[in-house]
């Protein structure tokens, strides 16, 4: 069927879905508003175990993270996405998952690690087998610990990420 | 001034420093009970990093639980797989060859210097310092950079191994170490002339968690955090292990026992290890790297390649006059290939084999052999090549697969008993308490880990101070939370 | 200068271990059990009655001034030995560069034993921890909680019948359960893409 693409909002198709047909305009800001966030992502430090070792190397001189934009950011308020660089254990869960409902929107998450990804070496009573359980990640990064050039690949499939996205600005998101 | 307190009615103020927070080290949690800005009490919460790895050693065996020791303190892995190696070694009554000694010596100095850079880097950060972490992080680099040249890895490595080390080292490696030897004391001295004499650092680390050596002692602190306070003990002299008798060092003990004694005491701990790596690196003696006895290390692969190089064909087969048809190889096959009735010799299915070795290492009358050249051949065709005896150096090579595969699989046999063997870490003292029962797998492994009672001492030193101290005082006693909770 | 650096001379060594031992079974016959030796390291197995003297002896005589408490820690020996559980003191002097190990043997029903914060300081965390993996009761201890699993854990994760990887997800740490639900809730307003 054809859609009208000057109408401004949701339109509603043959089946009842509502989509937001694109035009000049959405597409245009969509790309501004999406560069403007993928070039200056700034990480909340959550270094939890030894990922954050390799975290903090990448963020030093030799391989810069501030190239990229990328900032550490001391408070979640202040902040674009965590980067859970370690093992989860069950204790330390309702400190993640609270860091995470505290930054605000549009926000994302790095599994970083093996441990991050899937509970990695440790399989035992107090380790959470993923922080997947209970966070929606974007990108997993694996390893132990990823070189920092494999995170520095990682953050650049977030923002390959971030690209396309469609209309994460507009109300009717 | 007492009716100005009943007007105001203070009282003590309750802080959480939780455990996400740039400035804790990892996740420790600190429950500050303050008085205006001088603290009352300080409850230290641990545990956020507890992964259980004293109850999964007691399932894995000797060789499968080394790389766990890895992740215990993260910042200097091959000092704690260097005192898991020498506790196992002394547990199965082995030795390492001379050489490799040297070389775990030379590694363990070298991790060494990484914890204290990386120390410096944390301690300077939270005290305000930036630049420090910023030069810090480019001499670790440079000894990262060395360790992938060696083993392949930058973090967790798990280059040493009970009997000795993975590989030889490449001379490239030496040269490029003693290059670094050279360099390395001009940038201690530009990290000195940063802070040494600087009004700030003085003013925030003098006099900040000062504790007497009888006190020290007391709670339980070790390595430079005890040898601040002015107490000679260093295990490197008290009960030499590797080659620590066979070169010249001095050990740094301070005075006062303040923060900056400390200090002081692993910036010249830095030089010291600089030069013992520069004598090894000299006295250095040629030979293997691994201890020769095969019924407690992992011999080479190489001596295995004759039957499970890829590119050979050969092929599994039962011979009928030697097989008593016990069943034992057709329950261990993982792909079912193996089909026969009892008491009746067996057969194996060319076309589903593996050619994994569990029915090789489990047939106790030596009816399984693996004969050169016969992947693919038809039934009869492989009886002929089997009935010719096999040239020595495929028999070799079948018992050396057999032993790998047990090792592997059960882990080695070690004697029962108990022991205790303490190495001195960077950050201070690491035992293992070992408990053997006969069997491959550890019954009890014991991890004695510095930071965990060093975290336990924060109480004693932030007692009476300002907030900003005990930031001074958590970098000043170098906890790792990874070793702290295991 | 206030650090200085020495090259550090071997102070000379003390008593064997074994003597140590014969030390402590003249002093305190009817509490030692037994002495066991390997790759010359001696234990000396005590009774759990007296173990508060015994090590306050080892500490305070001039001779032994074994003021380094090493290690404390449990072994959970169930199915294997008569009694349960052993606690280990591993102990070091630092003057005489000698050491001795000593095992406490604490019988099953109601763990108990008495607390040596009062020698050494350090003994605090260490005897949290064994409280807390194998549920062996300190008394006297200042403080006695849970240290490294969350405070309302129920079970003690070293015993031998606890199993690897826990109890099961129905049984789990009520805390972590919570977040589950929690992030379930909150499904509904994530981005989908």
């Amino acid at each position: 069927m054809l859609i009208d693409t000057s109408a401004t909002g949701l339109v509603t198709l043959d089946d009842g879905t509502k989509i937001l047909p694109p035009n000049l305009i959405i597409t245009s800001l969509d790309k501004i508003v999406n560069w403007g966030r993928l070039s200056s992502i700034w990480p909340t430090t959550f270094g939890l175990a030894c990922c954050a070792i390799e975290m903090m190397a990448a963020g030093a001189a030799h391989y810069d993270f501030d190239r990229f934009g990328i900032i550490f950011r001391g408070s979640p308020r202040q902040a674009d996405c965590v980067i859970v660089a370690g093992t989860v254990t069950k204790k330390m869960a309702p400190v993640v998952r609270r860091v995470y409902d505290q930054i605000p929107e549009p926000r994302y998450v790095v599994a970083m690690g093996s441990c991050a990804c899937t509970g990695g070496v440790f399989r035992t009573y107090s380790t959470v087998q993923g922080c997947d359980t209970f966070l929606p990640v974007d990108v997993y990064v694996p390893g132990c610990p990823p070189r920092p050039e494999t995170l520095l690949e990682g953050m650049m499939m977030l923002q390959e990420k971030i690209r396309k996205e469609h209309a994460r600005w507009s109300p009717w998101r | 001034m007492e009716q100005l307190e009943k007007i105001f009615e203070t009282r003590e103020l309750n802080v959480n420093m939780g455990p996400q927070h740039p400035a804790t080290h990892g996740v420790l949690r600190l429950v500050l009970d303050i008085d205006g800005e001088t603290i009352v009490k300080v409850t230290p919460h641990v545990g956020y990093l507890h992964r259980g790895i004293e109850k999964l050693g007691e399932s894995l065996s000797y060789f499968q639980a080394l790389p766990l020791t890895d992740r215990m303190d993260y910042v200097s892995a091959m000092s704690n797989n260097i005192g898991y190696v020498i506790a196992v070694e002394k547990l199965f009554g082995i030795e390492a060859p001379e050489r490799a000694k040297f070389i775990r010596t030379i590694v363990g100095e070298m991790s060494r210097i990484a914890n204290h850079l990386l120390w410096l880097a944390t301690h300077a950060l939270d005290i305000g310092a930036m630049t420090v972490f910023l030069y810090c992080f480019r001499e670790r680099e440079w000894i990262l950079d060395l360790y992938e040249m060696i083993c392949g890895a930058r973090l967790t490595v798990t280059y040493p191994r009970v009997g000795g080390v993975r590989n030889d080292v490449p001379q490239e490696f030496l040269d490029s170490l003693w290059k670094f030897t050279d360099e390395f004391p001009s940038r201690i001295l530009e990290y000195e002339t940063l802070i040494d004499q600087n009004r700030i650092w003085l003013k925030r680390t003098k006099g900040i968690g000062v504790i007497s050596a009888e006190e020290a002692v007391s709670w339980g602190m070790t390595g430079p955090t005890l040898r601040g306070s002015g107490v000679p003990y260093d295990i490197r002299k008290h009960a030499p292990y590797d080659a620590y008798d066979k070169v010249e060092f001095d050990v740094p003990i301070g005075t006062e026992g303040d923060t900056y004694d400390r200090y002081r005491c692993r910036m010249l701990e830095m030089r010291q290890s600089n030069n013992i790596i520069r004598q090894c690196i000299e006295k250095l003696p040629p030979g293997p790297v691994m201890a020769d006895a095969p019924k407690f290390t992992l011999q080479p692969k190489d001596a295995m390649f004759p039957v499970t190089h890829p590119t050979k064909q050969h092929a599994y087969y039962i011979e009928e006059k030697v097989c008593k048809g016990c069943g034992m190889c057709m329950r261990a096959c993982p792909a079912k290939a193996i089909t026969g009735e009892k008491k009746k010799p067996h057969k194996i299915d060319q076309a589903i084999c593996l050619q994994c070795a569990n029915c090789l290492a489990v047939c106790k009358f030596k009816g399984l052999k693996i004969v050169p050249g016969g992947k693919g051949l038809s039934e009869d065709k492989l009886k002929e090549l089997a009935a010719a005896p096999l040239p020595e150096e495929i028999t070799k090579a079948t018992a050396h697969l057999v032993e790998h595969f047990t090792f592997v699989k059960r882990g080695p046999r070690a004697p029962e008993g108990e022991l205790y063997v303490a190495t001195e870490v960077p950050k201070g003292e690491l035992g293992f308490y070992f408990v053997s029962d006969g069997s491959g797998k550890p019954y009890r492994m014991r991890l004695r880990a510095p930071s965990f009672i060093h975290a336990g001492c924060l109480p004693r030193l932030c007692v009476g101070h300002l907030v900003a101290d005990v930031i001074a005082a958590i970098g000043t006693i170098d906890i790792v939370l990874g070793e702290c909770d295991r | 200068m206030a650090v200085i650096e020495v090259r550090l001379s071997l102070p000379p060594k003390g008593l064997e271990a074994k003597e140590i031992a014969e030390k402590i079974k003249e002093k305190f016959p009817d509490q030692v059990i037994d002495v066991a030796e390997f790759r010359d390291q001696v234990s000396v197995i005590v009774k759990k009655d007296q173990v508060v003297p015994i090590c306050k002896y080892l500490h305070d005589d001039p001779l032994l001034s074994l003021d380094h408490l090493q290690d404390l820690t449990a072994v959970d020996y169930s199915g294997k030995k008569d009694v349960r559980f052993e606690v280990v003191y591993n102990l070091y002097s630092i003057k005489y560069r000698h050491k001795i190990r000593i095992r406490a043997q604490v019988p099953e029903p109601n763990p108990k034993i008495n607390s040596v914060v009062p020698v050494w300081a350090g003994a605090n965390w260490h005897e949290r921890e064994c409280f807390d993996m194998f549920g062996i009761v300190f008394t006297g201890h200042p403080d006695l909680r849970r240290i490294l699993l969350p405070e309302d854990w129920e079970g003690h994760p070293l015993r031998k019948d606890y199993p690897l990887k826990g109890p099961g997800p129905e049984n789990d740490w009520p805390g972590f359960i919570e977040v589950l639900n929690r992030s379930k809730e909150l499904k509904e307003f994530e981005w989908e893409g």
